[in-house]
């Protein structure tokens, strides 16, 4: 692999700062909290690429999301690159390489001076029908998540719990099932999903989910025949939404736009329903563990397969996992990186 | 083991009652005997081993798993029996899951020093959700939101018979309960319990609305008090004595003072109350014995427990229950002359020449310890359950005060959108710094119309100044009358008082929130 003798470590050229995961010699950011002048983003869930860069360097994927997300941003340079092709910023190669996690999701590999090292930003090692599965790229350094850095998130085959929504959809043919999902990567996965499992009536989905879910199929994944889950009349449930599935963001299932749904069974897609009482704290009836985040075996074989000596760990349950890589005989280390999302999906 | 781990996973995420007795139900169809039997004495808290408690459990983890990565799980999840079932390495095995039946006959046979390695064993073929299900199981106490009641609504259900049937056979039966799944199926007879002293369902009042009053025939009903403490059943049969609460709870362990001096055989139906020389303490001190494992000689002598009659079901093996109230009244003076039963007295009729001195007496029976008046029709069998136009219970008005709105929380099941929890507070004066805050006098959630939920719900929302999780702390502007039958002095509240029964009576939209009362005012209810 990379690093010959005279290679400099990767921590002499990678600084963390409050923007972010900081490349030295090639002055731009890895997806950095705050707007900076440069920008490589990994994939396109808002917290790891904002608004507001000058010059952004993604997939065409992740560069369309953040469209939909942003609009046009005018002032903005980008620049797309294809997954495994190097670009040259200052003396630093960048190379994206898929990361499994959602449509667009790469990881971000630099090179310097003979070393290397792998920013993942999120990922999965399951199989996902609406994007790229991971690859292993050998590094000096690999950066990875800890979403689920606790031994107790294993999350189970995804036919399985489709298996059991449909059950549940048999069982209470009175009843609408809405799904929160989160509205980029989950939402067409779940879509997605129930139609490999041979669902093939309409979905219902809230209007935040519709652009992107455009979007996916603009990309080639088919998601079969969606329709908007407008409010009929005012406060009023509409009864049409019996036995159909609907999906939403989470945080409008429990709001007002819920009560359009009659006698919803409300279902929540997140490999967090793995745990009983969180999933109660949140008022599901039915969880789902489905995750775009690799869970604790994940982790582990990613670290095997990766084989780099060190490992840099952003963001989730650092402690655990940094327990576990030394365990294992490897150099670990948290970042304590401000601004992603603890939570997510 | 699976069906019954699978009905464990469902219920604890089914929010409707209804859809918590039709998984019942379909369980009980489904599964054999004795796993049905033993699954519903583990939901009705009739199972228990000795052999593994939740320190065995963590022990059984420490086994297979780094106590650093166990200590950090357990501080996320929360739950030890959870944490385990989550945590336990996966090794695919071609055992079998045990049956329930397996499980519970192993276990409760088991040596306390072999019960872990046998627990063990079974972890290892069990999935996840099969490993919480076995290890709530034998840790006690399944939390998954059912209760002793609704299992046996839920049997009765699937037998299609009353539910007042299964209680009244409860008491009597033992896990595995095949002899009662089996009358249930048709195949067998209704289980002869002659000889003990089981629970017979009670018979129950509905509250007398204002104006129904004013159109009942008095003068065929009989007032008794309606006594501040709790209803409770008396049933002495075959040599054994059982006390049991209204729901056919078995509370007698911790009543001794009553079961130990009972002498006669039959069944009564009365009020249990704290009585110190002769005069009924507050529902306080009996909550005081209630809800207890054991009880202490000093519990005994501080709060001794006393049963006031006023029905008899049986006299000896006599079934007084198709009898009408008078002659069951006549049958119980008689009885309490003959049997001189300790502890215990009759509640008086309370005579009365029409509905004017009926409600003066229920108005003036504030700090009596009773919550008003029943009336009973003389002419009445005693039937189970809750019949219509016999008893009326009719409380005193109920006590209100004007608090704040402090903070609102989301409800559950249909009312999930809704912030529909109202905790409220009353004003005082901050001890330290001497300027008036409100201090939580109490949670209400019920009370208001569904049109007053929808503007409460806007005002919560328009209102809120901070947030936790699915709670909304809002501007101190919100007067709220709130109802309750009493209140009387806790050490646990910050407040010192709690309420019984609080609703929300009147939304005071109008009213400013520095008009609102005082916690002195609230002190000042006490009974």
């Amino acid at each position: 692999m990379a690093g010959h003798a005279s290679a400099p470590h990767p921590e002499t050229w990678i600084e963390i700062r409050p923007q972010g995961l900081y490349c030295v010699p090639g002055d731009f950011y890895v997806d950095p909290v705050r707007a900076v002048d440069r920008a490589v983003i990994t994939h396109g869930h808002a917290d790891h690429a904002r608004a507001g860069h000058g010059a952004v360097a993604a997939t065409a994927e992740t560069l369309a999301i953040m469209s939909v997300r942003y609009g046009a941003e005018p002032e903005q340079s980008r620049q797309a690159l294809a997954l495994g092709a190097p670009l040259r910023i200052g003396d630093v190669t960048v190379s994206l390489h898929p990361a499994g996690h959602v449509l667009g999701s790469a990881q971000v590999c630099l090179e310097y001076k003979g070393s290397r090292i792998v920013i993942s930003g999120d990922y999965k090692r399951c199989a996902d029908p609406t994007c790229a599965a991971f690859e292993p790229v050998p590094c000096d350094v690999f950066v990875t998540e800890a979403t689920f850095g606790l031994p107790v998130f294993r999350h189970p085959d995804d036919r399985g719990e489709i298996a059991k929504l449909l059950d549940s959809v048999a069982l209470f043919p009175d009843r609408c099932h809405v799904i929160g999902a989160y509205s980029l990567g989950k939402a067409q996965r779940m879509i997605a999903l129930l139609r490999a499992a041979g669902w093939e009536r309409p979905v219902y989905i809230h209007g935040a989910l519709q652009a992107l879910c455009d979007l996916y199929r603009d990309h080639g994944v088919d998601l079969g025949d969606l329709r908007p889950a407008t409010a009929g009349q005012k406060g009023v449930a509409r009864d049409d939404f019996k036995g159909e599935i609907v999906l939403a963001p989470p945080s409008a299932i429990a709001d007002r736009w819920g009560r359009r749904l009659p006698d919803p069974v409300v279902c929540m897609a997140s490999g967090w329903m793995r745990v009983r009482q969180r999933a109660r704290q949140r008022g599901v009836e039915l969880p789902l563990i489905i995750s775009d985040h690799a869970d604790w075996d994940e982790l582990m074989d990613t670290f095997d397969d990766v084989g780099a000596p060190e490992i840099w760990i952003t963001h989730g349950s650092e402690e655990a996992l940094m327990h576990a890589a030394s365990a294992k005989g490897y150099r670990a280390r948290a970042l304590a990186l401000v601004g992603y999302e603890e939570d997510g999906q | 083991m699976k069906p019954f781990a699978e009905l464990l996973d469902r219920l604890i995420y089914t929010p409707s009652r209804t859809a918590k007795i039709a998984r019942l139900v379909a369980y009980f169809r489904a599964a054999p005997d004795p796993d049905r039997g033993w699954a519903l004495a583990a939901l009705t808290g009739g199972l228990g081993f000795k052999g593994v408690k939740a320190g065995a459990v963590r022990e059984l983890a420490m086994r297979r798993v780094d106590p650093v990565l166990f200590g950090w799980s357990y501080d996320y999840v929360g739950d030890l029996a959870e944490t385990t079932a989550l945590i336990w390495p996966e090794h695919p095995t071609n055992r079998n899951w045990p049956t329930l039946g397996e499980v519970v006959e192993r276990l409760q046979a088991a040596k306390r020093s072999e019960a872990a390695d046998v627990v063990e064993e079974w972890l290892d073929p069990l999935d996840a959700t099969g490993r919480w299900a076995l290890l709530k199981l034998i840790t006690g106490g399944l939390r998954v939101g059912v209760s002793a009641r609704l299992a046996k609504v839920a049997l009765a259900e699937y037998g299609r018979v009353d539910p007042g049937e299964i209680e009244e056979l409860w008491h009597g039966l033992a896990p595995p309960y095949v002899e009662l799944f089996a009358w249930l199926d048709g195949r067998g007879s209704r289980p002869d319990l002659e000889d003990r002293p089981i629970f017979r369902p009670p018979m129950l009042a509905h509250p007398l609305e204002e104006d129904e009053a004013a159109g009942l025939d008095l003068s065929r009903f009989r007032a008794e008090w309606k006594w501040d403490g709790i209803r409770v059943q008396i049933a002495a049969r075959g040599g054994e004595t059982r006390l049991y609460s209204r729901t056919g709870d078995d509370i007698g362990r911790t009543f001794p003072d009553i079961l130990d001096r009972v002498t006669f055989e039959g069944v009564l139906d009365g009020e249990l109350l704290v009585v110190v020389d002769g005069e009924v303490r507050p529902f306080n001190e009996l909550q005081q014995r209630l809800n207890r494992k054991t009880v202490s000689a000093a519990m005994l002598k501080t709060y001794p427990a006393f049963v006031r009659l006023y029905d008899i079901l049986f006299d000896g093996r006599d079934d007084l229950r198709a009898l009408p109230f008078d002659a069951r009244r006549a049958r119980l003076e008689a009885f309490f002359a003959r049997e001189h039963p300790q502890r215990m007295d009759l509640s008086d009729l309370v005579a009365f020449d029409g509905m004017a001195t009926l409600d003066g007496l229920r108005g003036a029976a504030r700090g009596t310890a009773t919550e008003g008046l029943m009336l009973k029709r003389g002419d009445a069998p005693y039937i189970a359950g809750r019949p219509k136009g016999l008893w009326y219970k009719w409380k005193r008005g109920p006590l209100t005060v004007d608090t704040v709105l402090m903070y609102a929380q989301r409800g559950h099941g249909k009312r999930s959108s809704y912030y529909s929890d109202y905790t409220f507070g009353a004003w005082r004066e901050n001890p330290e710094s001497g300027s008036a805050e409100l201090v939580p006098v109490g949670k209400a959630y019920f009370g208001f119309t569904d049109e007053e939920l929808k503007l409460l719900d806007k005002w919560v929302r328009d209102h809120t100044v901070k947030r936790f999780g699915p709670v909304r702390e809002v501007t101190q502007a919100l007067v709220l009358e709130v109802a309750f039958d009493s209140v009387h002095r806790s050490t646990r509240h910050k407040s010192g008082v709690a309420m019984r029964f609080p609703r929300i009576s009147r939304i005071r939209w109008d009213k400013p929130a520095g008009d609102a009362d005082r916690l002195e005012a609230v002190e000042r209810l006490i009974d």
